[in-house]
C-alpha cells in the first residue's frame, strides 16, 4: 500500500531547490521523449537550451529572449499577486487579448495622425482593457460568489472570438486586400513600440516588466497591501481579523493581474507582433501560470523563470526547424516542467510511505 | 499486579529541544493516572509516543509485559490504546454513527453500529443518540462521540487530553462517573489536565513533568493542589489579585444585538444586551458553540451587526471595520489561535503587524516599518515571557500556551480602551494562565473595559466583577460575581445541557 503523509517540517532548502531539480528532471525525461521520437536527445536538449544563447545565430536569438520573456514576466507578476492571496486568475490569456485589442484600437483610431501622445494613450487603453476584462470575474465573485477560475478561463474563449471578429471586422486593414488582420502598427510611427536600443530586443514592454517586478517586490515586502495579500493566502480568517476586506482584495488582485496582462498584450501588438490578427495570441497568458509557479510566486524568481521559459520557446522553435521536432513535443516539454515542479512540491511537503497494513 | 503499561527511559529530542528526557512511568490496569505539567513540559510528546504518532529516540515501552513499539496510531489502537484528543475531529454535517463509522477500519453495517453505540452509551452513562447530526451537538456531547468511538474498540488504556476544558460542571460530573466505571472494569486511564482539583477528585496517581523530565510523582488525594502546582512550575505560585479599583463610565454598550452566524453550524445571537464600564471586567460564561465566536466577531468588527447595536464611548460602531476599531481603541483576541488570531506560517514579527499596525505606528502611509514591528514583537515576547528563540520564528512553531501569551500580549500592550478576549487561557498551563489573568486585571485597573468570554468558570469567578452566561445565543442579565456560587452559575449556563436524555 502506498500512502502520503505530511512532513512535520518541510525542508527550507528543498523549497528553493525544487525549481532547479524540476528543470533537470524535465531535461532528462524530455530527452527520453525526444529519443523515442527518433532524435538525438543530447542534441535536442542542447538545441533548446544552448543554441539560443551561445549558438551560431545567438546574435539573432538573444534579443528574442527579452521579447518573449517580457510578456511572460509582466503577466506572471500580476498572476503571482493573486495566487499569493489564493485568488486564481486563469484567464490572463483573455485579458492579454483584450488589452491588445484596446491598445491597437486606440492607436488605429488616430491613424494616420502622428503625435507623441498616441503611444501613451495606447498604453493606457491596453491597461484599461485588460483590467476591465478581469473585472468581470472579479465583480461576479464579489457580488455572487462565482468561481473566478471558471469565469476567467471561459472569458479567454470569449476574448478569442472577439479577436477574430476584430481582425475580420472593425479593425481590419482597409488597405489589406481583404486579408484578415489590422494595419501593421510597426509601420505607424506614433503607435510603434520600437526597440529602445536597436538590436537588443529592449522595447517598452521590457521596461514595463522591470518596473512591475520592482513594484511587486516592494508591494509584497514593504507595503500593507502586499502584507494583506500574504496573510490572506496564509490564513484567510486571520486576515479578516486583521482588518483585510476580502472583497476589495479580490478586486485589487484580479484587476492588477488583468491590467498587467493587458499591458503585455498592448506592447506585443504594437511591437513584435505588429498587428491584430486571428492567431495573435500564442499562449503567453497560460505559460505565465507556469512562470509564476516556477518562480515561487516571488518577483525575482519570476524574472529567472520568465527568461527560462522564453528560452524553451526560442529553443523549441529552433528545434522545430533544425531537427524537425513536432511543435506538440515542445509543448509537452514545457508542460513537463510544470508537472515536475508541482510533483516535487508535493514531495517537499509530504512523504510517500510504502508498506503493508500493520499488524492489527 | 503487573503493570499494564510501563515506560522506561523514554527520550525524544527535536532540533533545539529535548521534549522528553529519560521519562519512566507505569500504569496498572484500572488505574487513573494523571499526567501533569506546564505547556512545553513534554506531555503531548509523551502521549504521542504511546499513541504511535511519534517514535522515541531511546527507551522502551512495555504493554502487559511484552515490548510495545507502535509504528502508527492504528498499531497503537490495535494494541488497546485509545485516545480522546482535546480538539475533536468530527464532521458537522454527518450523524454520530456515520462519524464513528468513518474512524473504524472495518465498520459494521449501520444498524449494528447504531445498536452498539446505544449499548455502550447506556453501559457507561453517556447519553447519546446515534442518528443525531454532530453539528447540532454541544461540546460535551461531541466529546462523548469521541469517547464512544474509543470505547467501541475495548481499549485497555484510554488517554484523555484536557477532557473537561469544554464541559459545564454538570457535564464534568457525568464524565467522571463514566471514567470511574471504566476504571472499575479494569480500563486504565491516562488523564492529562491542568485542573488540579479535578485531578485530586479523580486520579489514583500522578506523574509530574517539567522541562521534559519527571520531577515528581504523588498521590493526588493526599497532596494539595498548591503543592502539585508548585511541583509543576518549579517555583511558588502567585494567584492573580485584583487591586481595588472603582468602575466608571460605560465604555462599551451592546443593545438588542441580534446577528446571524456566518457558519452553517454556528449559533445566531439573539437580543444580546450588556454594557461594560471603564475599569471593569465582565465575564461571559457558557459552553463553546453557544454564540461565543459570533459575539467576539461582532465586537471585533469581523461580523456586521445592525445600526445602534454596538456603541463604544457612545459612538455607534455600525459599519466600522476591525482595523478602524483598533484605531479607536477596541481590540480583541479570538479563541482560535492558529489561523484566526495568528497566521500559522508567518513569523511572530509578521503576526505582530497583523493587529499592531494602527496603534503601534508600524505603518506610515502604507509602508511597513519592519524594524519597529520586530521591536514590538520582541517586547511582547519579553513582557509576556513567550518562550521562543526569537520573533523570526513561525507562529506555528510555538506551543499553544506560548502562542496564547503572544496573542494576548499583543493586544494588551497596545493599551486598548476595550479589550474582548475569547478563551484567554484555553490549554494554557497554570503559571501562564495566572500571568494572562493578571495582565487582564491590570489592564482593567488601568482604566480599560475588559470582556472575558470563557468556559472556565473558576477563571471567571477569579477575575470578573460581573458575570453573565451565554446560552443558545442569548445572554443572561449580568450579575455581580461576588455572592454567586458555582452551582448557581452552572444553572445560569443551562448546565443541564444534554441531561434530559440521561433521565429517559
Amino acid at each position: 500500500m502506498i500512502r502520503i503523509e505530511a512532513r512535520p517540517q518541510p525542508s527550507a532548502l528543498m523549497a528553493y531547490a525544487t525549481p532547479v531539480l524540476a528543470v533537470v528532471l524535465t531535461m532528462i525525461f524530455g530527452g527520453v521523449l525526444f529519443a523515442v521520437l527518433g532524435k538525438d536527445p543530447l542534441e535536442a536538449i542542447a538545441t533548446i537550451f544552448w543554441e539560443p544563447i551561445f549558438g551560431e545565430f545567438a546574435f539573432f536569438y538573444r534579443p528574442q529572449l527579452l521579447i518573449k520573456g517580457a510578456p511572460l514576466v509582466l503577466i506572471a507578476i500580476g498572476l503571482a499577486l493573486g495566487f499569493r492571496a489564493g485568488i486564481w486568475n486563469i484567464g490572463a490569456e483573455g485579458q492579454y487579448i483584450v488589452g491588445a485589442i484596446c491598445g491597437a484600437g486606440a492607436g488605429l483610431a488616430f491613424y494616420p495622425t502622428e503625435s507623441v501622445l498616441i503611444f501613451p494613450l495606447m498604453v493606457l487603453a491596453g491597461a484599461l482593457g485588460g483590467w476591465a476584462w478581469a473585472m468581470i470575474p472579479a465583480v461576479l465573485k464579489v457580488k455572487f460568489g462565482t468561481n473566478e477560475i471558471l469565469v476567467s478561463l471561459m472569458l479567454v474563449y470569449v476574448a478569442e472570438q472577439l479577436l477574430a471578429s476584430m481582425s475580420l471586422g472593425l479593425l481590419k486593414n482597409p488597405e489589406g486586400f481583404g486579408f484578415p488582420g489590422s494595419r501593421n502598427l510597426q509601420q505607424y510611427g506614433s503607435a510603434h513600440n520600437a526597440e529602445i536600443i536597436a538590436g537588443t530586443g529592449m522595447h517598452w514592454g521590457v521596461v514595463a516588466a522591470l518596473i512591475a517586478v520592482i513594484f511587486a517586490y516592494v508591494l509584497l515586502t514593504r507595503h500593507r497591501l502586499g502584507f494583506a495579500i500574504r496573510v490572506t493566502g496564509e490564513a484567510p480568517r486571520a486576515a479578516k481579523f486583521g482588518g483585510v476586506n476580502p472583497a476589495r482584495l479580490v478586486l485589487f488582485c484580479l484587476g492588477m493581474s488583468g491590467l498587467l496582462a493587458g499591458l503585455a498584450g498592448m506592447f506585443e501588438v504594437s511591437g513584435p507582433s505588429g498587428q491584430i490578427s486571428i492567431d495573435f495570441n500564442v499562449g503567453y497568458g497560460f505559460t505565465a501560470i507556469i512562470v509564476a509557479f516556477l518562480g515561487r510566486l516571488n518577483p525575482l524568481g519570476i524574472v529567472a523563470a520568465g527568461l527560462l521559459m522564453a528560452l524553451t520557446y526560442i529553443g523549441g522553435d529552433i528545434a522545430q526547424s533544425q531537427l524537425g521536432l513536432p511543435a506538440a513535443a515542445i509543448q509537452v516539454f514545457q508542460g513537463m516542467l510544470l508537472f515536475f515542479l508541482l510533483a516535487l512540491d508535493v514531495l517537499t511537503n509530504y512523504r510517500v510511505r510504502f508498506g503493508t497494513a500493520e499488524v492489527a | 499486579m503487573t503493570d499494564l503499561l510501563a515506560l522506561r527511559g523514554l527520550t525524544k529530542a527535536y532540533p533545539g529541544v529535548v521534549a522528553n528526557d529519560d521519562v519512566s512511568l507505569a500504569i496498572a490496569p484500572g488505574e487513573i493516572h494523571a499526567l501533569l505539567g506546564e505547556n512545553g513540559a513534554g506531555k503531548s510528546t509523551l502521549v504521542k509516543m504511546i499513541y504511535g504518532l511519534v517514535k522515541p529516540d531511546a527507551g522502551q515501552m512495555e504493554m502487559q509485559g511484552s515490548t510495545f513499539a507502535p509504528s502508527d496510531p492504528r498499531a497503537a489502537r490495535g494494541a488497546g490504546v485509545g485516545m480522546v484528543f482535546q480538539h475533536f475531529s468530527l464532521f458537522d454535517a454527518l450523524s454520530v454513527a456515520e462519524n464513528i463509522a468513518l474512524g473504524m477500519e472495518t465498520p459494521p453495517p449501520m444498524r449494528t453500529l447504531a445498536a452498539r453505540i446505544l449499548e455502550v452509551s447506556d453501559t457507561y452513562g453517556l447519553p447519546l443518540s446515534p442518528d443525531r447530526t454532530v453539528g447540532d451537538l454541544s461540546a460535551g456531547e461531541r466529546q462523548r462521540v469521541e469517547i464512544i468511538r474509543c470505547l467501541l474498540q475495548d481499549p485497555k488504556l484510554l488517554i484523555m487530553d484536557e477532557p473537561t476544558s469544554v464541559l459545564t460542571p454538570q457535564e464534568v460530573e457525568i464524565l467522571f462517573e463514566t471514567l470511574r466505571k471504566l476504571s472499575a472494569e479494569g480500563t486504565a486511564i491516562l488523564y492529562i489536565s491542568h485542573k488540579l482539583e479535578e485531578i485530586r477528585a479523580l486520579c489514583d496517581a500522578a506523574t509530574i513533568l517539567r522541562g521534559g523530565k519527571v520531577v515528581g510523582t504523588c498521590v493526588p488525594r493526599d497532596t494539595s493542589a498548591r503543592d502539585m502546582a508548585e511541583l509543576m512550575v518549579g517555583s511558588t505560585l502567585t494567584t492573580p489579585k485584583a487591586s481595588s479599583h472603582s468602575t466608571g463610565d460605560v465604555a462599551l454598550a451592546v443593545t438588542g444585538l441580534s446577528a446571524a452566524s456566518p457558519s452553517a453550524f454556528g449559533m445566531a445571537l439573539r437580543d444580546v444586551t450588556f454594557d461594560v464600564h471603564v475599569g471593569e471586567v465582565l465575564g461571559i460564561g457558557g459552553v463553546a458553540g453557544n454564540g461565543q465566536d459570533e459575539l467576539l466577531a461582532v465586537l471585533s468588527g469581523e461580523l456586521a451587526a445592525g445600526p445602534g447595536m454596538v456603541a463604544f464611548q457612545g459612538r455607534d460602531m455600525h459599519g466600522i471595520g476591525p482595523e478602524a476599531r483598533r484605531g479607536l481603541g477596541v481590540l480583541s483576541a479570538p479563541e482560535e489561535r492558529l489561523g484566526h488570531a495568528a497566521a500559522p506560517n508567518m513569523s511572530l514579527t509578521e503576526n505582530a503587524m497583523l493587529t499592531g499596525a494602527a496603534r503601534e505606528g508600524l505603518a506610515r502611509r502604507g509602508l511597513l516599518d519592519w524594524a519597529k514591528t520586530r521591536a514590538f514583537a520582541q517586547r511582547i515576547i519579553s513582557d509576556f515571557d513567550v518562550r521562543t528563540p526569537g520573533p523570526e520564528n513561525a507562529a506555528r512553531s510555538l506551543s499553544g500556551g506560548n502562542l496564547q501569551k503572544f496573542v494576548i500580549g499583543r493586544e494588551v500592550l497596545q493599551k486598548p480602551d476595550v479589550l474582548v478576549v475569547n478563551q484567554p487561557t484555553w490549554g494554557v498551563d497554570a503559571a501562564a494562565a495566572a500571568a494572562i489573568r493578571q495582565a487582564l486585571l491590570d489592564l482593567a485597573a488601568g482604566g480599560a473595559a475588559v470582556v472575558v468570554i470563557s468556559q472556565d468558570l473558576d477563571e471567571l469567578m477569579e477575575i470578573s466583577d460581573r458575570f453573565a452566561a451565554l446560552n443558545e445565543g442569548q445572554l443572561s442579565a449580568p450579575r455581580p460575581t461576588a455572592g454567586l456560587d458555582v452551582e448557581q452559575i452552572g444553572l445560569m449556563l443551562g448546565g443541564a445541557h444534554g441531561m434530559e436524555v440521561a433521565h429517559v
